[in-house]
């Protein structure tokens, strides 16, 4: 409507002749503002507050001293370690389940491909708090697995051998308030993650080399080994962190079900920033978690050699 | 590394591992897609209880064990203190933090797409920084800031963030969900065929018209797509909520204050409810875009 096809009036260049090259800043500026506002500054502030000493009811002044650091590291190395533990397991699991079943999606969907793909991201279409639920329910001393284990056959406290003493409280075996639950749920919370990326990467792999190593006399295990794995490597590390940062921080699968002794360090985070309004602490123990996963990142793209994923 | 699959020597023993290829072909045939089968179980089977345990009609106060069948939780799906107003908070998050937040998105994804400035390099990668930042550390980040508005030395001096409620949820939520937006229209303007554009303005069409005619209704999908992202992940937040709710409740947080005390069957049927819709929305989107993939 506003340009009629005239050609002796290009109106052409009438954007860029106003604005020129500010057109990109202004189309960023109200992105950058709130990223920077609302992202960089509030992380400038937490480490500020990691250095103060005070109270809520009188305000916090910088004082510099890290004793919120030796505080943290000193109370809570132990949910530090749950953190690392249990976080790695949920990885190393979500990875050895994601793997094959991206794989097979990527190579043998044939038209279920889409189907798969849409069933891998359907619980995302629950809350995370509900599906948690989900699986205390799933998990609770009566509930639909273990209840008829026990009633109907018997056999749960007689196997109690085979899962360790850590699924036994009380002399009975359970699994909610057991670390094996809280893995469970952390794996399963976090699985998608793995697989999607994974899903990404073997999908990009052009099938013929493959049959070019195969050609060459590689036999499937090393065609897999020399192809295959290398170029799905960028997927595994996009995966592994999609995994193990969230759940990391994670502190709802330890609430509901773990117990007080595997609690993580999102559980402590939460505590002393919403119940003991304790701000330098809170704050000490949230910079030292994201800065341990950003030296975990780095240490974990060196050893995969995968300099070359980030350009 | 090439040369040693090439020697000679490795031949023989090359061809004798072949002949196991029938076995390896077979676990990839059959063990691949049962074992695929079975974690696509393991994820379903959480949604099946919410589901199935939404019509239960639980003996006390926890809906933890199987009891009954009923159809009370659906009957009165909001029958229970605070829980009709979380979820209508929930929604207009939702709804608010969507919208701006692909408004601004699709703004930068555009300029990170289409133009060369200073800085386009390392604002590529920054924009992953939010993603990657475990949601624990952006919410009490967020909470340092809010309080400090109300503390000296800023208080009075800035708009005060704190106590914190609707508003700062809104601001976290749409802090969040920028970078997902981002990301989600730049893969969609990567494909983008700019002689469309070219021809447009050959035509004579000035770049605004252009814009509208032309780019808008090719990167729409794309744009939908972030929105409907952005918009389950604000729905679904509660780390992220939790540190800056203040006494406001959204949907999970309600969820997560009433856990302690009771479990009703009503959560179970408002999650079956979101999950159902989300379910039935992706459905539709994906037959309509399939519908125009074949038209095309």
């Amino acid at each position: 409507m506003t340009a009629a096809p005239h050609p002796r009036a290009p109106t052409r260049p009438t954007l860029r002749a106003r604005f020129g090259r500010a057109v990109p800043y202004l189309l960023l500026a109200p992105g950058v503002l709130w990223l920077f506002i609302f992202y960089v500054i509030p992380a400038v502030q937490m480490f500020t507050y990691s250095i103060s000493t005070g109270t809520l009811e009188t305000g916090y002044t910088m004082t510099l001293n890290a004793d919120a650091y030796a505080t943290a590291i000193d109370r809570f190395g132990k949910q530090f370690l749950n953190s690392i533990l249990y976080g790695g397991l949920a990885t190393i699991l979500t990875l050895a389940i994601g793997f094959p079943v991206a794989y097979t999606i990527a190579f043998r969907g044939g038209r279920y491909k889409n189907l798969i793909l849409f069933l891998v991201i359907a619980p995302f279409f629950t809350s995370f708090l509900i599906r948690t639920i989900s699986w205390k329910i799933l998990l609770g001393d009566e509930g639909p697995l273990l209840a008829p284990l026990r009633h109907g056959l018997g056999l749960i406290d007689a196997n109690v051998w085979l899962i360790g003493h850590q699924g036994i409280i009380d002399g009975r075996f359970t699994l909610v308030n057991t670390p094996i639950a809280q893995v469970a749920g952390l794996t399963y919370n976090f699985l998608p993650f793995m697989i999607l990326p994974l899903y990404v990467a073997l999908e990009k792999i052009d099938i013929r080399l493959i049959e070019a190593a195969e050609d060459l006399y590689a036999n499937r295990a090393a065609a897999f080994r020399r192809i295959t794995l290398p170029l799905a490597l960028p997927g595994v590390f996009a995966g592994s962190l999609l995994t193990f940062i969230p759940s990391m921080g994670d502190y709802i699968n330890a609430e509901l079900l773990g117990n007080p002794g595997t609690r993580m360090i999102g559980n402590v985070i939460q505590n002393r920033l919403l119940v003991q309004n304790d701000y330098p602490v809170g704050s000490a123990l949230s910079f030292m978690l994201m800065a341990g996963i950003l030296v975990a990142v780095a240490v974990y793209a060196r050893l995969l050699g995968t300099e070359q994923l980030t350009g | 590394m090439a040369e040693t699959t090439l020697e000679p020597a490795a031949t023989p023993a090359v061809a004798t591992r072949r002949q196991s290829g029938g076995f390896r072909r077979g676990l990839q045939h059959r063990v691949l897609p049962i074992f695929t089968t079975l974690a696509i179980v393991y994820l379903m089977i959480p949604i099946a209880v919410m589901i199935v345990f939404s019509f239960n009609k639980p003996d006390g106060k926890f809906n933890y064990i199987w009891n009954q069948f009923s159809l009370d939780g659906w009957a009165h799906p909001f029958d229970w203190p605070g829980l009709g107003d979380s979820v209508i908070t929930s929604l207009s998050v939702a709804v608010i933090s969507t919208l701006i937040a692909t408004i601004i998105g699709t703004m930068m994804g555009l300029a990170l797409t289409r133009y060369d400035f200073r800085g386009r390099g390392a604002l590529n990668g920054i924009i992953f920084l939010p993603m990657a930042t475990p949601e624990i550390v952006l919410g009490a980040s967020l909470l340092t800031l809010f309080v400090a508005t109300a503390l000296p030395p800023l208080a009075g001096g800035v708009p005060t963030l704190y106590p914190t409620g609707f508003l700062t949820i809104l601001i976290a939520h749409v802090m969040f969900n920028i970078s997902y937006v981002v990301v989600t229209v730049k893969a969609r303007l990567a494909g983008f065929d700019r002689r469309l554009e070219e021809a447009a303005m050959d035509l004579g069409a000035n770049e605004i018209t252009t814009f509208w005619k032309v780019t808008f209704p090719l990167i729409f999908p794309g744009i939908m797509a972030a929105a409907l992202l952005a918009f389950s992940l604000s729905i679904d937040d509660f780390v992220i909520t939790n540190f800056v709710s203040g006494r406001t409740n959204t949907f999970p947080i309600w969820v997560y204050s009433i856990q302690k005390n009771a479990l009703p069957v009503q959560i179970n049927v408002i999650g079956s409810i979101i999950f159902l819709g989300a379910v039935g929305l992706v459905g539709l989107t994906t037959l309509r875009s399939g519908r125009a993939a074949r038209i095309r």
